[in-house]
Formats: C-alpha cells, structure tokens, sequence
C-alpha cells in the first residue's frame, strides 16, 4: 500500500499549519487537528510540521508515535475499534477481536487492502456495563459475541453489494 | 470606582438564569428527561429521544423533552424520569424505543405508570415506592456527583438554578486565606490515586513565589475500566470549572488548564461549550464578577498515553514532548508548568471543592472516615449486577459496596476477586472484603484507591490472566526512561504468558517476585513503581492458581484458552440437533456418525460460543481443563469434501 499524498491533502495540511505559531507547544494540538481533517497522519505531514516548528522530523515523529492517539496508516472506510478495558477483557474482549481478525483477514492496527475496514484496539471507552465493548464507525455495539461479528460484517458486505447492483442499474451503459 | 460587589453581581446573573429556566421549570407539561451521556447514548438514549418525539407526535401529546448527564445507573441505561403531573417524578430503567412509546400511550395518556417497568419515584410519596429504598441509591452519599444526571450539562442556567458558582461569587468577598483555612480543615486529600493533601498542595503553591502560577486539572484518565471523571464533565462540567476558580483564588493564578483525553469527543465538546457560557457570563475569564480577579481556562487534549496521568509527565507533553516523568523534586508545585508554580488536581478533587468551601470542613469531615474524610467514587464493573458509578462514604467495606449497593454477582455464580485501582492496583479475594474503602486500608490490603476503577470477578476469571492482561497494559505504556520498568515489565509479561500457556516452569514464581521488587525499586515514576502491584497481590491471595497453571498445566478458572479444550458430551447431545454448528465461527463442530455433533479440536478457537448456543435443555457441551481431558473424536473424512 503506497501512501501517495494528494494535492488536495496537502492543501489541508497547509490550512492546519497556518493558525499555529513556530511554538514547540503548538505541536501536538497541530498534529490532532491533521488527524482530525486527514483521519491520520502521512510522512508528508510530519515533515511539514517540522518544517513549520523547526524541529527534526525525527523529533516530531517521536512525539506523534509516544501517544496512542496518532496513526500513520488511513483507517478504512468502516474502521473498527474493539475495546479492551478490563471489564471487558474479563467477558472475553480478545475473542471478539481474533473474530474480526480472523473474518477481515488482518490484524489489529491494520486496514484491508480494499480499504474498507480498519481494526484497533482500544483501551476501555467507557461503557463497561456493556461488556464486551465493539465500536463500529463510532457505533458502539454492546454486549458482543462471536455471532454478531459476522453479522455486522455480513451487513456490510450485503449493503456494498446492493449499492454496486444500484449503480449498476443506473448507469448500465457504462459497466 | 465602586466597591466590587461579587455576590451582587451574581444574584442578578442567577436571577435571570432562573427566569429562563421558569419557562420550563413552571410549564404544566409533562417533562421527560433523558440521560444522554456515553453510556447513554452507547445503550440507545438518541433512539429513545426519538421513539418519544415520535410517540407524542402519533398521540397528538405535548410534552418538554429535556437531556442531562449521566447518573451513573449504567445497569439501567437508558434512564429516563417522567414527571407527569398528579403524579410524583418517576424514574424508568432500559428505556428502549419499544418501551418509550409504552410510557407515552399507557403513562402520558391513559395514565398508567407501567409498574412493570419502573425503578421507583424519585420523591418520597403515597403511590410509588421511591427509588431511595433501593439499596444502590440510598446508600449512596452524592457530593462529587449530587447535580449529575439532573441537569443539562449543556446549559448553564440549570447549574446555577441549583445555586451553582454562588460558592465562588461568596469567596470572592473573603480572603484567600480563609478559604484555604477551609480546605486544609476538611482534611479533603487527592482523588488521583496517590491521597496526598489537598489543602497542603494549595498552601505550597500559595506560598511560592512567582508572578505567574497555573492550575491544571488532571482528566487524563487512563485506567482502562474507569470513567468516573468522564461522567463528571460529560454531567456537571461547571462544579470542575467552579472548583478550579476557587484554586486559582487561593494559590493566586490567573491561568488554568485542562488537561482532558481527546478520546473522550463528548467531554471535550461540552467542556469548551461550558467554557464559553461561564465566560459569557462573566463568572470566568477576565475581572469575575466585576472584582479584580481574572482566571482563563483553557483545554489541552491529550493524546492518549497512560504514563501522562503523572503530573511531571502531564506537562511534558504540554509542552510538546513525549510525556516522560522528570525528577522530583523541585515539585510541580514549585516549578511546573513553563517553570511556574503549578498545582495540579483530579477532577473529582476539583468537583470537591466547591461543596466544601459551602458547606464547610467540618460538614465534610462528617462524611466518611476520620483519616479519609469525604466520598470516594468508583465505577463498579465487570461481574456484577448492577455496574455504574458509585459514590459512597469513605469506610463503607467492599462487601457491603459489591453485595449490597451493587447487587452481588450475577448467574448465580461466585465471587472471586475484585481488582482495585486499575493497572497500579491489586486484586482482592473474598476474605478480605470487610476491608473498608479508604486510602489507606486498601494499600494494607494490598490495593490501593487508584483512579477507583474497580472490576468485580466470578469464579470463571483467572487470576493470573488477569495479572497478564494488566502487564501487558503497563508495559505497552512504560514511557521507557527508566531500565527497570521498561525491561523488567516486559520480563514479567513474558514470564506470565508462558505460564498462561502451560509453559510456566519451576522457580517462575520466585522469579516474579524478585523482579516485582526490583521494578519498584527502581522505577522513578508511579506507573512503574505500581506496575508489577497486580502480579505481587495475585500471587499474595491466589498462589495456588498460579502453581496449578505450572505444574498441572492447568487453568482451575478455564479461562486460559492454551489449557482449556470444549467438547461435545455425546451422552447429552441431542440428536439432529443444529444450534451449536452454526455458531461456531471456524466451522470446527461437525456432524458423528450417529447425528451427533463433536468439536475438531484442531480448528477449534476456544471461544465458548458452542457452549452459550447449546439449549440448557441439553448443556452437552463441556469446558476441561487441562485439554487433554477431552475425548478425541475423529473428523469423518468424506464430510470434508
């Protein structure tokens, strides 16, 4: 998977840099705010940053990579996030993500190769009385089971199918 | 220039925030409110708003819709109170969009308060059995969290309705000093785990000399199974923001910070909506109130690193370097923050302040225990009946919190053990339980307050999985500047994943404990001076597992999958019968000669779900440990074409 920048990215990463100073305090909220536009942060936008502050790039990717938050790689278009608090590592969190692994073919921190889904694992986001915990899309699925792994996937999968017939039928010239 | 009159001041700002409020408050409609924190919104509160709005819509009923936080019933989410008039407020519990249309045909309109559905009233009255009668609220002692669940975060007139930051507009009028005097007196000692005195932090800090201090409050928080302070900011942001007001006046800052996860996006858009309002109003920012002082608060949100809870560590990253604790001393309290006196607080030490400023030290002294005085909050999870946040007086003992308040364990299974602290805690075993909770009993025990995460454990929960899942937590965070914690937690994790694995050898558990010791000795920060405190309390209280994992190869919990194998019981099977086949995620069940069903054991994942799909009827499929206990049946060949 190559990470080729777009113009278009490279404009954001512009307009983010813009608002902040060349102040060594302004770098992490700099790099939050590329992820929030980018959805994650490319070799580009470190040098960018560096060059903006006038650090090393090395400086500022050691930063960006010491906290959980920063991503080098894009999530996929239905990132996953399974959670692994203690509650629900006691009611069996790692099982649900070996399911996902195991049905996506990747591994967690990873993205399919169609881009499509994306998993993380997290540290406990909060609702706990829902043990096993699985966030999809910013949905939060509780009280998860291996079952409902594939039904959320297979959900997916039926819904990408029907907007391809979709398409299909109104463009029928053009496939 | 006129005499500044704060509390003047304030009276015409809360004179017309109840005025605003009247509208709703004297409107003869019913009022259904919504807890829309989270935890709310992850149970379904948005599809309950809308299946309400919608029945009132089909009925051609009026009602005033109204969301709050949260209060802290996660078991009950979501929480909805209806007050309709005639009738006293009344609570409801799993309001899902199925029952909320029920409440609003049978209560709203013919006038039925659905008892089946109901938790109680929330006033004492002739009809309802009040929810205070329930154990989990009227144990309860609300101080952090007294306004939380009941008014609208969102809004800053509910909070000043209740007679929010009139504690602050008072204290402007009186000198710092008392208010410190009121602080030191009620013996209030830190929420963030460590118990270190509030009132002496404050007098240091205020004794330093500086033009420029700063407050920071701490909502970092990253024990991965506590949310207390989460709830806190997403239900009552203003009590924090009051009480870092009032630090500001005593220690003579001007400049405020805080330091909340960017994980939790809820908390932050609240905060900064909360922020605005207050200083809309004058009741921060530039001259409060119309006195000379100024206080700025503004948020930092941190990028998710455990190690950042440390508050050396914390302005390191402030600063814009890699969250690394320094040395201590000088204090933070001496030179923080851009070298400035900094004191840094939890938010639930911070959501304290105002109620004692109000109510005074000795009121709060009254509350819990003479050396731990006040309330402690923990959030209840894991197996448990009804897991929440619960605020209790300190020196309430552990049974009394997991079996009474919070409804003992659920399936009729056992207790075995109850983590406390969070990845720097420690887990206690029954018979330990008439521990109270306070700072200090619980470091007897081996424990200690933490974050108040506290995680309930049945018999199904392995003890040295659990110490291997907290390691794998500290080491992943270990900043890396010290050897020690660095290497040694990841030694340790080795060690106890071997053991986990049925690799465990002679001499691992001395092994383990020496280099606990050594970790804590020399480790320079809390992370890794509590890191191996998982390890050394389970093997303290539950040796024994740990010795059945190494010499039996076996997990007594069946909670390690490396030494448990399911299989089908072919006396208990039922013939034709499918349910457990399609449940299995690796195809690994398979059809005998004789109709019945058998695990591949060469497939199978160990994920139980064969065994949760086999109708109780039967319950013919079994967990064995270690797994070689299982009969071996063999895969019939043609079935694999």
């Amino acid at each position: 998977m190559t990470d080729e920048v777009s113009e278009e990215e490279l404009q954001k990463i512009a307009a983010c840099l813009e608002p902040f100073q060349e102040d060594r305090r302004n770098l992490i909220p700099i790099l939050q705010r590329i992820q929030e536009r980018l959805a994650y942060l490319p070799p580009e936008a470190i040098q960018r940053v560096a060059g903006h502050l006038g650090l090393s790039a090395g400086e500022v990717y050691g930063v960006a990579t010491f906290y959980n938050q920063f991503r080098f790689h894009p999530p996929g278009k239905h990132p996953i996030k399974v959670c692994l608090g203690t509650a629900c590592h006691v009611r069996g969190g790692e099982i649900i993500l070996e399911n996902f692994e195991r049905k996506l073919g990747i591994r967690d921190g990873q993205t399919t190769p169609d881009r499509e889904f994306s998993i993380d694992r997290v540290a406990c986001v909060g609702c706990c009385a829902l043990a096993p915990v699985a966030l999809v899309e910013e949905k939060v699925h509780g009280h998860m089971a291996p079952s409902k792994v594939e039904g959320l996937i297979l959900g997916f999968q039926l819904d990408k199918e029907r907007q391809e017939r979709e398409k299909a039928k109104h463009e029928p010239t053009q496939s | 220039m006129n005499q500044p009159n704060p509390e003047a001041s304030y009276r015409a700002i809360r004179e017309e925030a109840k005025n605003r409020r009247k509208l709703f408050k004297e409107s003869p409609l019913p009022k259904i409110t919504i807890g829309m924190a989270t935890c709310g919104i992850a149970s379904g509160a948005l599809e309950t708003k809308k299946a309400f709005e919608d029945a009132l819509a089909e009925q051609n009923l009026s009602a005033l819709i109204h969301t709050v936080g949260c209060l802290g019933h996660c078991y009950a989410e979501p929480v909805v109170i209806v007050e309709n008039p005639s009738f006293p407020p009344i609570l409801y519990y799993n309001v899902t969009a199925g029952k909320a249309g029920m409440i609003v045909r049978s209560f709203l309109r013919d006038g039925d308060p659905l008892f089946e559905h109901l938790l109680g009233a929330t006033e004492e009255n002739d009809l309802i059995p009040p929810v205070k009668d329930f154990p989990r609220f009227g144990r309860e002692k609300r101080v952090v969290t007294e306004k939380s669940g009941l008014i609208d975060p969102e809004d800053i007139d509910g909070y000043i309705a209740e007679g929010g930051y009139e504690t602050l507009a008072a204290a402007l009028g009186r000198n710092p000093e008392e208010i410190l005097r009121e602080i030191l007196e009620s013996g209030l000692r830190g929420r963030g785990g460590a118990g270190f005195s509030t009132g002496t932090k404050w007098t240091l800090a205020k004794d330093a000399q500086a033009d420029h201090k700063v407050v920071i409050c701490n909502a970092d928080e990253g024990d991965p199974g506590a949310y207390m302070d989460r709830t806190i900011l997403e239900s009552n942001p203003h009590q924090v923001l009051e009480g870092m007001a009032l630090c500001a006046y005593v220690v003579g800052s001007s400049d405020g910070i805080l330091y909340v996860r960017a994980e939790y996006p809820l908390a932050v858009r609240i905060l900064t909506q909360a922020l605005q309002q207050a200083e809309g109003l004058g009741l921060l920012g530039k001259n409060i109130l119309g006195t000379d002082f100024s206080f700025h608060i503004s948020l930092f949100q941190g990028s998710g690193a455990f190690v950042c809870g440390e508050e050396t560590a914390l302005i390191q990253s402030i600063e814009g370097f890699r969250g690394m604790p320094q040395h201590r001393p000088p204090y933070p309290v001496e030179k923080g923050l851009r070298g400035r006196p900094t004191v840094i607080n939890n938010v639930k030490t911070f959501a304290s302040i105002a109620p004692i400023v109000k109510h005074g030290a000795a009121w709060y002294r009254a509350i819990g225990t003479e050396k731990s005085p006040g309330t402690a909050i923990f959030s209840v999870v894991g197996d448990i009946v009804h897991p929440g946040l619960v605020e209790i007086p300190m020196g309430v003992d552990l049974k009394t919190l997991i079996f009474e308040i919070c409804g003992g364990i659920p399936n009729k299974k056992t207790f075995k053990a109850v983590q406390i602290g969070g990845p720097s805690g420690g887990c206690l075993p029954a018979h330990v339980l008439e521990t109270p909770v306070d700072f200090d009993s619980l470091i007897e025990a081996g424990a200690m307050m933490g974050s108040g995460g506290m995680v309930v454990m049945d018999e199904n929960t392995c003890m040295v999985d659990v110490a291997r899942y907290f390691l794998d937590f500290t080491q992943k965070e270990s900043c890396g500047k010290c050897t020690f914690c660095r290497i040694g937690t990841k030694h340790l994790l080795r060690i106890l994943e071997r053991i986990t694995k049925g690799e465990g050898r002679e001499g691992d558990l001395e092994l383990l404990e020496t280099l606990s010791r050594d970790i804590k000795n020399g480790s320079l920060c809390g992370l890794g001076k509590t890191a191996p405190n998982p390890v050394i309390t389970s093997l303290r209280y539950f040796r024994d597992e740990y010795e059945a994992h190494i010499k039996e190869k076996r997990c007594p919990a069946g909670m390690c999958r490396a030494l448990t194998a399911y299989y089908i019981d072919l006396e208990k099977c039922a013939r034709g019968c499918d349910a457990c086949v399609g449940s299995c995620p690796v195809e690994a069940i398979f059809s005998t000669k004789d109709r019945k069903k058998a695990v591949d054991q060469s497939r199978c994942v160990k994920c139980g779900e064969c065994m949760a799909a086999c109708p109780v009827q039967y319950s013919a499929v079994k967990r064995v440990s270690p797994p070689h206990l299982a009969p071996v049946i063999e895969r019939p060949q043609e079935k694999e074409a």
